[in-house]
């Protein structure tokens, strides 16, 4: 996307070069309606061009235990038992959140290296990027992940390339069920609440959408059927930024300015005060001069 | 006091001066590289260090040389370093050495309080600064359960790094700056006998009853 799409630019002084407005994009994920059948997974390989991972059987229908620096959209699968004995298959697909309020970009050092675009998409550019990982770092939801070959991180980029020509990400296009939609935000929230509404009817009275304040909300909005328990399908209940990064990049950093001027201050301060010591050696002052005996 | 002056006895063996020297190479290289990556406003020293990526694969390895070069320092001198009588009385003098009332600050031995400790707070740091650099550079590998060793490494690095350029400072600004000789004594090693009596008065009473004055 263009540079007049960026809302946010890291490391930057704001603001950002852009001036375009765009309604925010949102990808709407109906964990009840997905059959676990990875079209996705395969799509998302497939538009990326990304060399294949090798998967690994840990005998379950997961594909990978986690996301990696070529697999950046992941079906996460739990097996629930519910109070009466009742299995559920619980199916969510794990990517970048694409937060309003992006951890991995208030965290990273290199200009430029994270962006955001007025719709809301987050998006790694892998040119200047220079893999310190303080991204991984920064995000909430253990998303970016390390190409030890390239030693740079990677993501979804929620298909910015097909997004930004009217096309709908490359997942939500293989999806056969529907469980996966895009659009404008605002619009699929409301089918998102309306798809709450009927899974409560249905007998899932926790039912929820998670759309979580605690990052501004994200650009990934999922329907869950035990939307009071987030941690069933590996989602944090209350993402934020870490604590930890807000101070780092916030009060420490002006603390630690701050002082850092002071240091070089006071020293000049004191030399235009005190100036050098009167005691010297030979080398510096004539020998014979009056001087202090230590 | 007898003996002439001007004479110049070694404060500083080679061993020290060279391993001092590579020691401030590094650690110029990481407090500048350390900085581009700390603030975007200083991001410019890292393109011209050579790059962003470039600094981030070179740094971690220069903090590994420059925590071998302190660990050096820190067998060569921890001897020197010891606290002795001496420095509670110099300590309390503190603000008259600061304020350049030399005749009214007690003697040192080799190192002055203020030395030991800086000595004290740069090993301590380099060894917070070792530990929290590893998190730093292999964060990939640091199990999410376990990520609040990322954001202490985060924390500790920052804050570790900002106590050293606080004593490092101070060290450059004196030794440059306030104590004339200080400079030639640690690159080529030489003090007057005249400077190691108004500095360092008991170390060079040793250095004449050991009758170990090296002179040149
Ligand atoms: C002792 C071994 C050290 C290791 C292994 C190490 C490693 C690292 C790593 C991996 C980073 C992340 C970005 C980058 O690679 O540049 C970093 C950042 C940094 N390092 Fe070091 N480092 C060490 C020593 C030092 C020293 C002696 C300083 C002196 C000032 C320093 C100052 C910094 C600063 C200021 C940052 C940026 C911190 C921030 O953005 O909050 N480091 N270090
Ligand atoms: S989920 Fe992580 S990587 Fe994605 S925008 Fe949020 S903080 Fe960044």
């Amino acid at each position: 996307m263009a540079t007049l799409d960026l809302r946010r630019v890291s490391a930057s002084s704001p603001p950002a070069p852009g001036v375009r407005e765009a309604a925010v994009v949102a990808k709407l994920i109906d964990t009840t309606t997905c059959i676990g059948c990875k079209a996705c997974e395969v799509a998302c390989q497939a538009w990326n061009d990304l060399p294949p991972e090798t998967t690994v059987q840990a005998g379950t229908y997961q594909t990978l235990p986690g996301l990696a620096p070529n697999f950046w959209n992941l079906i996460r699968f739990t097996e629930h038992e519910d109070d009466q004995g009742g299995l559920h298959w619980l199916m969510r697909k794990d990517q970048c959140m694409h937060c309003a309020e992006p951890g991995c970009l208030v965290a990273c050092p290199a200009p430029g290296a994270i962006v955001q675009y007025a719709n809301g998409i987050v998006d790694f550019q892998q040119d200047r990027c220079i893999g310190c990982g303080y991204c991984m770092t920064g995000c909430p939801f253990n998303v970016p992940t390390f190409n030890p070959r390239t030693g740079r991180v990677y993501k979804c980029t929620l298909c910015s390339d097909r997004t930004a020509v009217g096309l709908e990400p490359a997942c939500v296009k293989a999806c056969p069920t529907g469980c996966l939609q895009f659009g404008a935000k605002a619009s699929l929230l409301e089918v998102a609440t309306a798809r709450v509404a009927r899974l409560e009817a249905d007998g899932f009275a926790q039912a929820a959408v998670y759309d979580p304040p605690g990052v501004g909300g994200t650009g990934v909005v999922t329907v869950l059927a035990y939307g009071d328990r987030p941690e069933l399908y590996g989602l944090p209940r209350d993402p934020r930024i870490p604590l930890a990064v807000t101070l780092w990049k916030g009060p420490l950093k002006w603390i630690g300015n701050a002082a850092i001027l002071a240091g070089l201050l006071g020293a000049a301060v004191h030399f235009v005060r005190y100036g050098r010591k009167a005691v010297h050696g030979a080398d510096a002052a004539p020998a014979g001069e009056a001087r202090d005996g230590r | 006091m007898d003996g002439d002056p001007a004479r110049r006895i070694v404060r500083y063996r080679f061993s020290e001066r060279l391993v001092h020297t590579f020691t401030a190479i590094a650690y110029v290289y990481l407090l500048l590289t350390g900085l581009a990556f700390w603030t975007p406003a200083l991001y410019w020293i890292a393109i011209a260090l050579g790059g962003g990526y470039l600094s981030r694969v070179l740094h971690p390895w220069a903090g590994i040389v420059f925590v071998i070069l302190v660990g050096w320092m820190y067998v060569a001198w921890r001897h020197d370093m010891r606290i002795t009588p001496e420095d509670r009385a110099w300590r309390r003098a503190l603000r008259h050495y600061a304020t350049n009332e030399d005749a009214r600050v007690p003697p040192a031995w080799r190192f002055n309080d203020g030395q030991k400790g800086f000595f004290r707070v740069m090993v301590a740091a380099s060894v917070a600064l070792l530990l929290s650099g590893l998190g730093l550079w292999w964060v990939d590998l640091v199990p999410w359960e376990l990520r609040w060793l990322r954001f202490a490494a985060v924390l500790v690095h920052a804050i570790a790094a900002l106590v050293t350029i606080g004593g490092f400072i101070l060290h450059v600004y004196m030794g440059l700056l306030v104590v004339p000789g200080g400079l030639r004594a640690i690159v080529q090693g030489d003090v007057t006998e005249e400077w190691a009596r108004a500095h360092h008065l008991l170390w060079y009473r040793s250095l004449r009853q050991s009758d170990d004055l090296d002179t040149e």
